[in-house]
């Protein structure tokens, strides 16, 4: 157990130096403690989730590998954010160390999939929870609530106050996403443009070929703090898209575990250290209070 | 399947768009790809430099980044288009028109060399020659590998509505995939189908135009 606590102490040196070089980029983030401790002796039921992925010392999580702060992937091919973070801590009760997990790239079409077909032990890919999703899979959490908001070029030419507006300009999305879907069931008229990543979106929104950008507001907010000559968050957001961990359907033993998990970490502070290291680092954001976990 | 039913309108909608940017882009495509074959058999160096060079930047420059830098990238120069559907055309007829370069240039070379001979004996020009001599040959050795480019241009315009922005039949899989995530298969099934109705006919067409104007040697 000598090597474990070695490559954990190494994964937190990681971890703060990670914090210092996005703090560097503009914004005071604190550097966290470090991460949840690996546990050394677990013990769960016999036949469980938990029990299976203990015996292995390994699991396969899913997660996006194209959103800033949330799960973005680095060059040497190991993604960073509030997502991994938190998978991270659930893999950490599990016994099992980050070096331990292996990361899938899950996109928003190929979740539901991939966790029926077993591809992925559980997925935290900025998941939102809702009732045809639940039918197919269940979802642990939720650990995190965002909003659909609006990004404009900065100054708000148009005057873009909110969710009404949005029939009026040319508004950009991404194809197959929760918020594109909301504009297209609630403002069908709308002139939407859509592309497959919000970088794309933002692009866009420079060239002037689109008027604004709406998705999750945590998402807009990372573009406006790496930008922040081009673009400004409208700071209206009018939903509530609770992020929940993905498992396979019927799980409920796994499921339980996941929710005393988080909400483990909502009090021990680990939670709040892992937005500060990651998405509050890009933003410059306080940690919010954190969601209560629904056990449905 | 039910997704798809209840959604026909926006299937037709996005069908449509899919065969328009298609033709639109084949036509362009044909004209600037002959202009540059003749530009590479021309007798005049400065051209059949200009055409080789064309071919070999565009055909080795993977259509997602042509696409990127019509989108994105001549905006920069302030080079814009009116809308997105129209920079897709752009877009894939610029890169379709290289392999066209290449098909109907290889169809000019299995033209006889005494065509060409005889064609400038009885005084015609090489703008005339190729024109009324050796072109028309050269189309009908070349109708199948034309035909395989029109396929292949079919499909690649998925890329236009898979990530720039063009409302046609392949942007509409993801967000039925996520309106009906029980029904995922189907859909992406149903949509690869709709590419069919219009590429298995083409092959047909294709081979119906071979054989009427195929040359009897």
């Amino acid at each position: 157990m000598r090597v474990r606590r070695l490559t954990a102490a190494c994964a937190a040196l990681g971890l703060v130096a990670l914090a210092g070089c996005s703090s560097e980029a503009g914004n005071d983030a604190t550097a966290p403690d470090a991460t949840v401790p690996v546990e050394e002796e677990v013990q769960f039921d016999e036949g469980t989730t938990m029990a299976e992925l203990a015996e292995a010392g390994a699991i396969t999580v899913g997660t996006k590998f194209d959103q800033p702060g949330f799960g973005l992937v680095s060059p040497d091919g190991v993604p960073e954010g509030f997502d991994v973070e938190i998978a991270k801590i659930i893999a950490a009760k599990l016994g099992i160390a980050p070096e331990d997990i292996e990361w899938v790239e899950t996109i928003s079409a190929n979740r539901e999939p991939f966790l029926q077909q077993g591809q992925v032990d559980m997925v935290a890919a900025t998941y939102t929870i809702n009732d045809d999703r639940k039918e197919l899979i269940d979802f642990a959490g939720p650990y995190y609530v965002a909003g659909q908001d609006i990004m404009v070029a900065a100054g708000n030419p148009l005057g873009v106050e909110g969710e009404e507006s949005l029939a009026d300009i040319r508004v950009c999305s991404v194809n197959g996403s929760t918020p594109a879907g909301y504009v297209q069931e609630n403002y069908p008229d709308a002139d939407l443009t859509l592309f497959d990543e919000y970088s794309l979106c933002a692009e866009a929104l420079k060239n002037d070929q689109v008027d604004a950008v709406t998705t999750d507001n945590v998402i807009l907010t990372s573009f406006v703090a790496q930008d922040p000559e081009a673009f400004e968050l409208v700071d209206n957001p009018f939903t509530e898209e609770p992020y929940g961990i993905g498992i396979p359907k019927g799980d409920d033993d796994f499921r339980t575990f996941i929710n005393d998990v988080l909400e483990e970490s909502f009090e021990d502070g680990s939670w709040a250290a892992a937005w500060d290291a990651t998405a509050g680092a890009i933003t410059g954001a306080p940690a919010p209070e954190p969601p209560a976990v629904d056990r449905y | 399947m039910q997704a798809l039913l209840d959604n026909l309108d926006r299937l037709w909608s996005g069908f449509l768009t899919t065969l328009g940017m298609s033709v639109a882009a084949a036509v362009i495509a044909t004209i600037l790809g002959t202009i540059l074959a003749a530009f590479r058999v021309s007798p005049l160096p400065p051209l059949r430099a200009l055409g080789a060079t064309y071919v070999q930047l565009v055909r080795n420059t993977p259509l997602t980044a042509v696409f990127f830098i019509v989108i994105f990238g001549l905006p920069a120069v302030d080079v814009t288009f009116q809308n997105f559907f129209i920079a897709a055309i752009v877009a894939l007829s610029v890169y379709t028109a290289a392999f066209v370069c290449e098909v109907v240039r290889s169809g000019i070379n299995s033209v006889s060399t005494g065509q060409a001979e005889a064609a400038r004996a009885i005084g015609l020009t090489f703008g005339q020659s190729l024109r009324d001599v050796v072109l028309p040959q050269a189309f009908r050795s070349v109708v199948p590998p034309l035909g395989n480019l029109w396929i292949a241009l079919v499909k690649n315009s998925a890329i236009a509505g898979g990530g720039f922005a063009v409302a046609d039949i392949a942007q509409l899989a993801p967000s039925l995939a996520r309106d009906n995530p029980a029904q995922v298969l189907a859909i992406f099934g149903g949509i690869a189908l709709a590419y069919m109705v219009i590429t298995v006919p083409s092959g047909i067409a294709v081979g119906v135009i071979e054989r009427r104007t195929a040359i009897l040697r």
